[in-house]
């Protein structure tokens, strides 16, 4: 290859088999390289936190799917509302957007956590209120540091996409005699979020890939009760590499079920 | 109000002093991290778009399993195992254990994380120039190396600098999760200032402030780095 690259060198080489031999000797060697390192490390804790490693999971997707529902229903108005919304309200959800994305979310975390929460035991109205006993908990700082997280990067993708509806549909919707909201209900959102879906996928793995955090404010998930085997096991890498190995099977599903729904919402949006 | 100012005072009685420093130590890991991204990237572009089939699935498989995994679980294993690796290793050749400061290892988890993305906006950006011109620059007689400096690095920058500046904002946020493994940065100083002074809210706003600070900064130069890159072209895409 002593020529610069024929344009052809940069189109993406066509998705090949995964049988070649190539990868047949790579896969070989992972293979092996997994057995070794399985056979000299120790497994033997497994059993014992198999039904907790379960219930991690089950808390960690549970934390994932509400704060993602709940999120992208703030997403919407925040995105509509810098599109179309009077000046004031669309300065406002583009500065909360601003601050949100630019702050570490564990700091946002321990805000709310250690610093809201030191600030509502400060209320005795607050204490005394039946509100209390879950404000006590991690769960609902958690859920909220997160959510308001989603909200803010989603937000900032549904305006893209609702700006990028072409102008020509949401005329086409009012020639037909739609009023705004139908218009909005029947075009425009089904259309940006059409749009907006391969972006949403990988906001979600982000999203995914944030749920961690929340055991830093003793929010039991999957990762909370690998922490617990690492303490009392004292072991350095089984732990982590089956944490490590959960979340990537976690991810795949979840870009997996998002590809089926691609697929899935042209049929019913456009 | 004087109290509060008086805690973020950066002298003796405040922890201004310890916050500023916290955001030095981000901001130096994040720095890195980034570099150290951008060259393992390049690398990894390169292999990517120029490699033999074996370099391509190993770079493939490196970048699915790191965009895989939370970057807070990478640090764990990078952060500990890794060390721990490197004086296994260090026992095994018979030399005395190292002591890996916080900095390095720091600077190396975040640069294998953002190497792997950065991986993926290179290629993209190199896989985005028009073919025409690494013809034009065929034609021109140019050999490989003066085409990638001359026409390729220079044409691949429009579509590079949005990923990029993205992957710059995304390493200043996740220095943060190194609080989790015990480095001194902005986040942990923080919240020792905040259990020691016990105003907690205090000092969690002012560390927002600063890294809110740092993102408005960074949006200002990035800015100013795009006109120039863009300078005499056809904004890619159209304005935003």
């Amino acid at each position: 290859m002593s020529e610069v690259q024929a344009p052809a060198a940069y189109v993406a080489p066509k998705a090949r088999s995964l049988f070649e031999p190539h990868r047949i000797v790579l896969m070989l060697i992972f293979a092996g390289l997994i057995f070794c390192v399985a056979w000299f490390m120790r497994w033997d804790w497994l059993p014992r936190y198999q039904s907790r490693l379960l219930y991690g999971v089950g808390q960690t997707l549970l934390m994932l799917f509400s704060t993602a529902i709940v999120g992208f229903l703030f997403a919407v108005p925040l995105g509509l509302v810098q599109v179309t919304g009077p000046k004031p309200l669309a300065l406002l959800a583009r500065g909360f957007c601003t601050l949100i994305r630019g702050t570490p979310l564990l700091l946002q975390l321990w805000l709310l956590y250690y610093g809201l929460g030191s600030l509502f035991a400060q209320f005795p109205e607050i204490r005394s209120s039946f509100l209390w006993p879950y404000l006590r908990q991690a769960w609902p700082y958690g859920f909220t540091a997160l959510m308001i997280s989603f909200a803010a990067y989603e937000g900032e993708v549904m305006r893209g996409a609702f700006a990028g509806v072409p102008k020509g549909e949401l005329e086409a919707g009012r020639a037909f005699g739609m009023g705004r909201f139908t218009l909005f209900r029947r075009i425009w959102l089904p259309r940006a979020i059409h749009r907006a879906l391969p972006t949403l996928t990988g906001e979600t793995v982000l999203q995914l890939k944030s749920t961690p955090l929340v055991a830093t404010v003793t929010v039991v998930d999957v990762y909370a009760i690998i922490s617990r085997v690492r303490q009392e096991t004292f072991l350095t890498y089984e732990p982590l590499l089956l944490l490590a190995l959960i979340y990537l099977c976690l991810t795949g599903m979840l870009v997996y079920a998002f590809r089926l729904l691609e697929k899935r919402i042209p049929t019913r949006g456009a | 109000m004087d109290a509060t100012l008086q805690l973020l005072s950066i002298g003796s009685p405040g922890w201004g002093g310890v916050l500023l420093a916290g955001l030095a130590a981000s901001m130096q890991v994040a720095f890195g991290g980034f570099l150290l991204g951008l060259v393992i990237g390049t690398g990894g572009a390169a292999g990517k778009l120029w490699g033999g089939p074996v370099l391509r699935d190993l770079l493939e498989v490196y970048t699915t399993v790191v965009r895989g995994v939370p970057e807070l679980v990478l640090i764990l294993i990078l952060y500990y195992a890794g060390t721990d690796a490197v004086n296994q290793l260090m026992a095994l050749l018979g030399l005395p254990s190292v002591d890996i400061s916080g900095l390095a290892a720091g600077i190396f988890v975040i640069g294998v994380v953002q190497g792997a993305y950065s991986t993926e906006v290179l290629r993209g950006a190199i896989q985005s120039i028009p073919p025409g011109q690494i013809e034009a620059a065929r034609a021109y007689g140019m050999s490989p190396l003066l085409a990638l400096r001359r026409v390729t690095l220079p044409a691949m920058l429009p579509f590079a600098l949005p990923g990029l500046s993205n992957l710059w904002l995304i390493a200043t946020k996740d220095t943060a999760l190194l609080a989790v493994v015990g480095f001194a940065e902005l986040t942990l100083v923080t919240r020792q200032a905040a259990g020691t002074t016990k105003a907690y809210m205090t000092f969690f706003l002012a560390a927002g402030a600063l890294y809110l600070a740092v993102t408005l900064i960074s949006n200002l130069v990035i800015g100013m780095i795009e006109k120039r890159a863009l300078r005499g072209m056809a904004r890619p895409g159209g304005a935003t």
